[in-house]
């Protein structure tokens, strides 16, 4: 059995950590925050020098076409880092749709300027505040044209390259729009995390091509994002857990230190149950989008609902282990919290999840 | 990233496999396990099926073969029982011996005394237990009172042992005791093989919750124990004691009951106020919980297995088996008693009955949680020993043992 990462998927890891390290992400992170600027186009324009970006993007389209456990080792250390760029909407949601549902000639258009980051994708679903199904989505998509309203887009407001779901009258599928197009009419929305930029996006007759796909296909996209979500959100948990034991560690009270109080220690113990499984699951979601397996949308499901709950648990109890100064804008607590719920909601609610997960074991065990 | 064997772990569990087959009967689905109908039933085909395995070389996988094993590697270990867990085969009395009293003798008792006690222990020919816990000391097991006194080279053992599993059927017990009581707690203690059959050692059951009486309490009233049988030096019994923790918290993996399978096919078929329960949302919600739990302690498990099988040591995650496994079976089998409605407390004797599963897991799932390390010591053990952060501020650091409060007050 070789269930583990290799040694040169594991160097690459280390490689984008140390990056990530050297460059503070955290610190830009917070200045997007506090900022005007919808990302930080300094660390953008590093990540691109990486390769990062073109990952898992095929040779013939300009990609450096290594695999998609590559692409989950990154991931981890982006969500580590809380490292603020379109990373995730212009990799693990636009890119994927076009390498796996685009055709020849949309492939040749944009996965190369994606791969060099020339060109930001960016998914268009929400539209209200439910999540979206086959039967909800309003956007539509007739003669060519595409119109509607999408709201909540991660980086909506700097991406030039749209992934869309629209209903053309026999189902939902989903529509490749170029940026530059006519009628597109961008409005930048404020979130919990403004350390990641939103906007809403209307579509008026807007000139789109189908990506040859239906519902279920929007479906398994969101699988195959879901996996490398999830490594970002244990990346963040992981982050969370290191601060509150080194806080905890260094904080005295009643004449000892904090970290040496059961109920913290017990807290500790508890994040550290909750990143264990959360890992072991993510591995078992890589593994399955690495190789393709009929196992995905289970693994998928498990790693994500895993994930989220590792993320939320490590985020909140480490504000709750620094005390008042986990409650202060300058402490980092909030922006792992912040980001938590981010990528909570991003690509659907917990609940979602799980029932998707419980749906999937009932089809797998269908007797 | 694959969960394929290598070669020659390919060609290995061919062969656990092969022997199984011969050897023992396919179970027909994961709920089809051997159960015997009484302990002495179970005790009785146990026996018979080590010395099977044993004859064949399948005992204690990593032992040395001098002392009835088969000097496999961990993943071979691993192999095996992931081979044997596909067959009904019985189970059950020969842990304690196997897992703990085993590497205890292996690391301090003489090369004589090793080929005395171990190949019975392989072989099941004679049974071990561990005598550790004192109704003053479970959790804080240092804090035991038993007395030895050493007079020429004999000992004299005068106290009181509890929730020793299986007391009454075993030959042989290890045992930890207060050797001075003057020195801090850690100090003064000193360990012990005991021979069960000796004069003066009374084992009384003690019934448990589920009615059963699995434990006991042991009394000793002048017990001799010849100092050859002395474990380690004179005031190291902790150091020992620790080696057989350490054991312990390895020979306890995931607890043994209903799990994610059986709720989810009982989901399927169970009717919720005029609809399949499945088909409700907060059942679905936990059933997915359980789902993830299980499944990270699976890969936690298959990240265990490629560590040993490079030849490395594995990471920290094993930890968690305990404190994630007693907890989850407690709620799925409070779940599972819950989906029968009112006839979830009703007792069946019928064999095979969908309460008696549900009903075993939620007696046996609250006995998981204390016995072997209860979840909050696993927790101390965790941030301790795993994340690094600072012991408990102790009360009675460095104090003589009798001056120091425990027990019941
Ligand atoms: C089914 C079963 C089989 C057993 N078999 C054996 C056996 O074969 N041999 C043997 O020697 N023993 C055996 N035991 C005993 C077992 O090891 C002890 O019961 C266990 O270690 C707890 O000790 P205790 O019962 O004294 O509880 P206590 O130590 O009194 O604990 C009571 C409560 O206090 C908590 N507590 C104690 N100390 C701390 C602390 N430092 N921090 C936080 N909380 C704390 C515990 O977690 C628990 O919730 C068995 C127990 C059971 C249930």
């Amino acid at each position: 059995m070789n269930f583990e990462f290799s040694a040169d998927q594991m160097q690459l890891k280390d490689i984008a950590r140390k990056f990530l390290e050297k460059e503070e992400s955290v610190k830009r992170a917070r200045k997007v925050l506090e900022g005007e600027e919808s990302f930080d186009q300094d660390l953008w324009a590093q990540i691109i020098d990486m390769g990062f970006t073109a990952t898992a993007i095929p040779e013939e389209y300009g990609g450096l076409g290594l695999g998609y456990l590559e692409l989950c080792v990154i991931a981890e250390e982006l969500g580590r880092s809380l490292a603020p760029t379109p990373f995730s909407s212009s990799v693990y949601l636009a890119s994927e749709a076009i390498i796996n549902f685009g055709d020849e000639s949309q492939k040749q258009s944009f996965l190369p300027g994606l791969a060099t980051g020339e060109k930001i994708g960016a998914f268009a679903h929400n539209e209200t505040n439910t999540s979206p199904t086959e039967a909800n989505i309003s956007c539509s998509f007739t003669g060519g044209a595409l119109s509607g309203t999408k709201i909540a887009v991660a980086d909506g407001d700097v991406a030039n390259t749209f992934i869309v779901t629209a209903n053309n009258g026999t189902g939902v599928s989903l529509y490749l729009v170029d940026g530059s197009a006519d009628g597109i009419q961008i409005e930048p929305q404020s979130t919990l995390d403004p350390s990641r930029s939103h906007a809403s996006i209307t579509f008026t007759n807007t000139p789109a091509t189908e990506l040859k796909s239906d519902w279920s296909d929007v479906l398994c996209l969101l699988d195959r994002a879901a996996v490398l979500f999830s490594f970002e959100q244990l990346g963040g948990a992981e982050a969370c857990m290191d601060m509150a034991k080194e806080y905890a560690m260094g904080r005295y009270a009643f004449g000892r230190s904090i970290a040496s109080f059961q109920a913290i220690k017990h807290k500790l113990a508890d994040m550290f149950i909750a990143v264990e499984l959360a890992r072991s699951n993510c591995y078992y979601g890589a593994w399955a989008l690495s190789t393709d397996a009929p196992e995905l949308p289970t693994a998928a499901a498990t790693c994500r609902v895993s994930a989220s709950q590792a993320f939320h648990e490590c985020s909140k109890e480490n504000i709750q282990t620094h005390g008042g100064m986990g409650f202060t804008w300058e402490f980092d607590c909030h922006l792992y919290y912040r980001r938590c719920r981010q990528l909570a909601a991003n690509i659907g609610s917990q609940s979602i999840w799980k029932d998707k997960l419980i749906g999937s074991l009932e089809r797998a065990n269908q007797i | 990233m694959d969960f394929n064997d290598t070669p020659e772990e390919a060609k290995f569990r061919k062969e656990a496999y092969d022997w199984l087959a011969s050897n023992a009967e396919l179970k027909e689905g994961p709920k089809d396990s051997w159960r015997a109908s009484s302990e002495e039933e179970g005790l009785k085909q146990v026996k018979i099926w080590q010395k099977k395995l044993h004859e064949g070389g399948w005992a204690c996988l990593h032992w040395p073969k001098t002392y009835g094993g088969r000097e496999s590697t961990p993943i071979e270990r691993v192999i095996w029982g992931q081979e044997v867990s596909k067959f009904k085969v019985p189970g059950g009395y020969l842990e304690i011996g196997q897992g703990m009293a085993g590497p205890v003798m292996m690391m301090y008792a003489t090369e004589e005394q090793k080929e005395r006690y171990l190949p019975p222990m392989a072989t099941g020919e004679e049974i071990w237990c561990q005598l550790f816990s004192e109704p003053a000391a479970g959790s804080d097991v240092a804090g035991i009172k038993t007395k030895a006194e050493l007079d020429g080279d004999t000992w004299t053992i005068n106290g009181q042992k509890v929730w020793t599993s299986g007391a009454h059927f075993s030959d042989y017990g290890i045992l930890v005791t207060r050797s001075d009581p003057t020195a801090p707690k850690h100090k003064g203690l000193t360990f012990f093989f005991v021979d069960m059959k000796s004069p003066g050692i009374e084992v009384k059951p003690i019934k448990q919750i589920s009615g059963g009486a699995n434990f006991n309490e042991v009394y000793f009233t002048d017990v001799k124990i010849p100092d050859s049988q002395r474990l380690g030096a004179v005031g190291d019994g902790w150091k020992v004691s620790l080696t057989t923790l350490m054991n312990e918290r390895l020979a306890v993996g995931d607890a043994s009951g209903p799990d994610f399978e059986e709720a989810f096919s009982l989901a399927r078929g169970q009717d919720l106020n005029g609809k399949l329960a499945i088909e409700n949302d907060s059942v679905r919600e936990k059933l997915a919980d359980w789902y993830c739990q299980q499944s990270g302690l699976k890969y936690a498990k298959y990240r265990n297995i490629s560590a040993l099988s490079r030849g490395e040591t594995p990471g920290p995650q094993s930890s968690i088996t305990k404190i994630v496994s007693g907890n989850k079976l407690q709620e799925i089998a409070n779940f599972g008693l819950d989906m029968l409605d009112s006839a979830g407390i009703v007792r069946s004797d019928e064999e095979g009955a969908e309460q008696s599963m549900y009903q075993f897991g939620f007696w046996g799932a609250a006995g998981i949680r204390i016995a072997g390390g209860t979840d909050e010591i696993l927790k101390n053990i965790i941030s301790e020993q795993v994340l690094g952060m600072p012991q408990d501020m102790r009360a009675d650091k460095g104090l003589p043992f009798n001056e120091i409060p425990t027990g019941n007050k």
